[in-house]
């Protein structure tokens, strides 16, 4: 079993912790992440990525992560503006951080488009546009690999105090946005 | 009894390496940040600085100064240690010899680097094979996990009474510094364990001023050079119980001098240095399944060269492929070079073909590794050179 993502941000979104969280998450799952930043000289706003690999053993692969079987897209206008979807696996996941629609993101191919108002929950829950844990909740509501246990758990590893329980609270609103869409 | 491994968790290799280092309880710590050396250094500040490491941590206006100052510490009797990478491991270059031939098992890490021009901060191990006439000795990390235990790993072996010479441990940077994955810890008593108290066998002494570092003349020179070299083969014998020590104690081996993976029945053995090794066990699993009989010998110290351990590893293939992410520019790929001497001296009647790759942080993916077995005729016709972009070679390149 190896599950790759590759999730697309700017630099100041929280893209490398993202991939650090749902490494841990999966970690907790039982299973074995490996995750990575795009490594380079990272500016505020400007296209990054990371890279996270899923496994039921050690990870042996470390070359960035080009054939993805899920991508995670944090910031929208990037759909515009690179090609997010390049290498991914007929019938792949795109979950992508906007209130529009799927049908609206014009992403075409035999895809799994999902969309989660993930900067929305996190400017509600926390008073803050980081929308990387609402993402993380989303990935574990539709994809199963991590629970939303195992996702709380990497956020109590990874935040201290009040961040903890503020960031736990937009995984689990964007978990169950998900759970309820899988429902309708 | 508390001694025991702590729990797995997922750490940046950065902070998994700070973390050990600091358990191996260094006295004195001085470095220059560099990328992609910084956060391992920026992690023990922040350790001595929160109490939890009680060193002195000297901060220095260059890696130059940096290595000049774990010099003058471990001359006074204390554990020392520093981490850097590509121009400041250049930087430090004259220091290096210095703190070998003086005996004093000081332990480095490097992250390591591509060397400029051009600039670039990605890795390849430029920097280390820089170094590899110095009188260090060279060890290579696989993963994080073993950059981890390798730390402890290196004070031991430095330290130890037949060496004295101090360890460069080589990380890939980025490549392993930046990534996330699963590591274990040695809890501090078992680090203890390991790791006793640092006991010299020479310190200067204010009350007892003694001069260290004279000047040879032609009359005693070549014997000071050779008393060296004996200690770098000593290491070899040392570097080999000291792994075996850490896994009797922890239940983790990574190799000692070398690891062999599949290689039994091998007729092709792919060999290379650090993180690249995984990307060549994934290659000799896919060559394998295209009934290839591939193996990997994975070269874990790199100074002292362990030739006569490669030379009767490789003893029964048809053909070794040596994949090396450093250069020597008017020769070639230094590991290759280094493998094919070792192979000649032994007689080992094997075909070497000597690639290059990976140079200023072009990943290696095992694509790559299985085409260089399969289809050897046009990196062999570029010097070695593997992915080579057309596009960007002049007429007459």
């Amino acid at each position: 079993m190896l599950i790759q993502v590759r999730i697309h941000g700017r630099g100041g979104q929280g893209v490398v912790t993202a991939a650090e969280l749902l490494a841990i998450a999966v970690h907790e799952q039982g299973l074995f992440p490996q995750a990575f930043p795009e490594f380079g000289s990272e500016r505020m706003g400007s296209p990054v990525r990371s890279y996270v690999r899923i496994s039921d053993q050690p990870v042996r692969i470390r070359t960035p992560v080009e054939e993805p079987d899920i991508v995670i897209v944090q910031d929208p206008t990037l759909i515009w503006a690179e090609k997010v979807t390049a290498g991914l696996k007929p019938g792949g996941l795109v979950l992508v951080n906007t209130e529009l629609a799927s049908a609206e993101l014009g992403i075409d191919g035999d895809l799994r488009v999902v969309t989660v108002p993930a900067t929305k929950i996190a400017l509600e829950t926390m008073n803050r546009p980081i929308p990387n844990t609402a993402l993380l909740g989303a990935f574990g509501g539709i994809t199963g690999l991590v629970s939303m246990s195992a996702i709380k758990g990497a956020c109590e590893h990874r935040f201290a105090g009040e961040l903890a329980g503020l960031n736990i609270a937009c995984a689990q609103r964007a978990y169950d946005f998900v759970s309820a869409l899988a429902r309708n | 009894m508390a001694r025991t491994l702590e729990k797995t968790q997922v750490m940046e290799g950065s902070r998994a390496i700070a973390a050990s280092v600091q358990r191996c309880r260094p006295q004195v710590i001085a470095a220059y940040p560099i990328t992609p050396q910084t956060h391992i250094v920026e992690h023990l500040a922040q350790a001595v600085a929160n109490g939890e490491l009680k060193a002195e941590y000297v901060k220095v206006e260059s890696e130059h100064s940096a290595m000049s100052a774990v010099l003058g510490a471990e001359a006074t009797g204390v554990r020392a240690y520093t981490a850097s990478s590509s121009q400041g491991v250049l930087l430090m270059h004259e220091v290096l010899y210095n703190v070998a031939a003086l005996r004093l098992p000081v332990v480095m890490t490097v992250a390591n680097r591509a060397i400029s021009q051009p600039i670039n901060i990605w890795n390849d191990h430029q920097d280390a094979m820089s170094a590899r006439d110095t009188g260090f000795i060279q060890i290579f990390a696989e993963d994080n996990q073993e950059a981890c235990d390798l730390q402890y790993q290196a004070y031991k072996i430095a330290e130890h009474k037949d060496v004295l010479l101090p360890v460069m441990v080589c990380v890939d940077g980025y490549v392993l510094t930046h990534s996330y994955e699963p590591v274990s810890l040695l809890d501090q008593d078992l680090a203890d364990q390991f790791l006793p108290p640092y006991e010299p066998s020479w310190a200067l002494d204010v009350d007892r001023p003694v001069t260290y570092g004279v000047m040879l003349g032609p009359g005693e020179y070549l014997e000071h050079k050779y008393v060296l070299q004996q200690a770098q083969k000593r290491a070899l014998g040392v570097i080999e119980d000291v792994a075996r020590e850490f896994g009797t104690l922890t239940g983790r081996t990574h190799g000692g001098l070398v690891e062999e993976y599949r290689l039994d029945d091998a007729d092709v053995a792919l060999v290379g240095l650090g993180s690249l090794v995984s990307a060549l066990r994934e290659a000799a699993d896919q060559l394998r399944e295209q009934g290839i009989k591939a193996g990997v010998l994975k070269i874990r110290t790199f100074r002292p060269f362990p030739a006569e351990k490669i030379a009767a590893a490789l003893g029964g293939v048809k053909r070794v492929v040596v994949i090396d992410k450093g250069y020597s520019l008017g020769s070639g790929g230094i590991l290759g070079m280094e493998i094919t001497a070792a192979l000649a001296a032994a007689g080992v009647p094997a075909l070497v073909d000597r690639f290059v790759g990976g140079l200023g942080g072009r990943p290696i993916p095992a694509s790559t590794v299985v085409r260089a077995v399969v289809a050897p005729e046009l990196p062999r016709s570029q010097d070695g050179f593997l992915d080579l972009k057309p596009e960007y070679l002049g007429e007459g390149d």
